[in-house]
């Protein structure tokens, strides 16, 4: 016996939103879905007329419903922006150069200009290579790291104005978790934020316009409208950390649907006590990003790299930074320190 | 007795990693006493077609939370979930949430 939709009272419902419990047809999700990215827009002032928008395409369902949504509401509402599509090539075979060739397609089908940037041009190394030497350890560390600063690079080549990333509220949600669990406040704070300013020249602001959209919907949504889209796990192990977030959020998600906005509430509502030490962000020494460091986590690993030494930077080796930074050499039982092979 | 049915498959979102990489399978559930529900066909599933990782697709008597099942192209919260009752020609689809953004 079909379900009628709660919106048309016409057509069969085709799901069941997991943020308002409402049943509805395809046309009816399809509209509220995206008025809820434009009241996410429009209410944060993501956006402002004329400018130039990098969109973090990686090929997966996220950044494809997001370049998808934003060039459609960009049309429907006269954001009046210039839209472009930006992707990391981290250099992993068969994964990275595979969900590259659906950025390439959807290049086509937005018509919107792709740029791509790579490991090997940025840092010399393709995480073919990090893994060869790292082994299978720590080698997200160096991912996620050199990432997070490849598109900021590549934003600054293409002189955008602000990057939007496919962040959607389970993914904000699961890092709430995360940094409660390590007990890092300054993330902690930082992380439910919808967009972040500029923190410097290195660092181009980003937003989300997709923090609320939950995960069902995104992917259902994907599948009605038939985007194309790539899902092959990153043949180097994902982040397991993560993973355990994810699984136990998924828990929570089926007990009760609204847990992952109530811990996206409670992220943003978290006030932290006067007086409560928070890392002081500088500049790195060496190539000018954001760092609470005298040389950045980036810097760090790749000096650690290029110096076959790749423990550095990955545990607490701070005190060692200035050594690195004025190229003293390190004595051996430091060399041997960070060379131990337990990776 | 219920008369054997024949069913579609499929498997996306990553979901066809533990299938062999196979997005559509095309199957034929056999005669049994009662009638097939959604809750027997994960049964059959786990023993006919799962290759690996069963702990990746199912939890109790369930599918894993993450993992979207869409019955006739709807939702199956709007089904009746793990007590539809399945009818010959019917297309099941499992697409899952937990891989890559
Ligand atoms: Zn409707
Ligand atoms: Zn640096
Ligand atoms: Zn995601």
């Amino acid at each position: 016996m079909p379900v009628l939709c709660s919106c048309c009272a016409e057509k069969r419902a085709v799901l069941k939103r997991p943020k308002t419990g409402h049943s509805l047809c395809k046309e009816c999700f399809f509209c509220a879905f995206e008025e809820e990215v434009n009241q996410t827009i429009v209410s944060a002032k993501l956006f402002k007329p004329g400018e130039r928008v990098g969109i973090a395409a990686s090929g997966g369902k996220d950044s494809t419903v997001l370049a998808h949504v934003m060039k459609l509401l960009n049309e429907r509402y006269n954001y009046g922006l210039e839209l472009m599509l930006l992707s990391v090539d981290e250099g992993i075979t068969g994964y990275r150069d595979d969900s590259l060739e659906t950025v390439k397609r959807n290049e086509q089908q937005y018509e919107l200009p792709l740029t791509i940037v790579s490991y090997e041009e940025l840092y010399g190394w393709t995480m073919d290579a990090i893994v060869k030497q790292v082994g299978l350890k720590n080698n997200c560390t160096f991912c996620g790291v050199f990432r997070r600063q490849a598109l900021d690079r590549g934003a600054i080549m293409l002189k955008v104005d602000k990057i939007c990333t496919g962040h959607n509220a389970d993914d904000v949600a699961e890092t709430v978790l995360m940094n409660v669990l390590r007990g890092d406040i300054a993330r902690l704070r930082r992380c439910t934020a919808i967009s972040t300013a500029s923190e410097g020249e290195a660092v181009v602001p980003r937003c989300k316009p997709l923090k609320y959209a939950y995960e069902k919907e995104i992917v259902l949504y994907a599948y009605f409208k038939k985007l194309d889209y790539f899902s092959t796990e990153c043949i180097y192990s994902p982040n397991a950390y993560r993973g355990y977030a994810r699984t136990f959020l998924k828990d929570l998600e089926s007990v009760r649907s609204s847990s992952i906005i109530d811990i996206i509430h409670s992220g943003e509502n978290l006030s932290v006590r006067e007086g409560v030490k928070m890392p002081v962000q500088g500049t790195c020494n060496r190539c000018g990003y954001i760092s609470s460091q005298t040389l950045c986590k980036s810097c760090v690993l790749l000096e650690g790299l290029n110096r076959g030494l790749p423990k550095l930077g990955i545990g607490k080796h701070n005190r060692l930074h200035h050594k690195i930074l004025s190229r003293q050499p390190l004595s051996e039982k430091e060399e041997r320190k960070l060379k131990s092979a337990e990776f | 007795m219920a008369a054997p049915i024949a069913i579609q498959l499929e498997f996306g979102g990553g979901a066809e990693l533990l299938f062999d990489g196979l997005k559509k399978h095309h199957v034929t559930l056999p005669t049994q006493t009662e009638p097939w529900d959604v809750k027997q066909l994960l049964v059959w599933i786990q023993r006919n077609l799962l290759k690996e990782r069963p702990e990746l697709f199912v939890q109790g008597d369930s599918v894993r939370p993450g993992i979207l099942v869409l019955i006739n192209d709807a939702d199956w919260e709007l089904m009746g979930e793990l007590d539809y009752q399945l009818q010959d020609h019917d297309n099941v689809v499992f697409i899952s949430t937990l891989h890559g953004g």
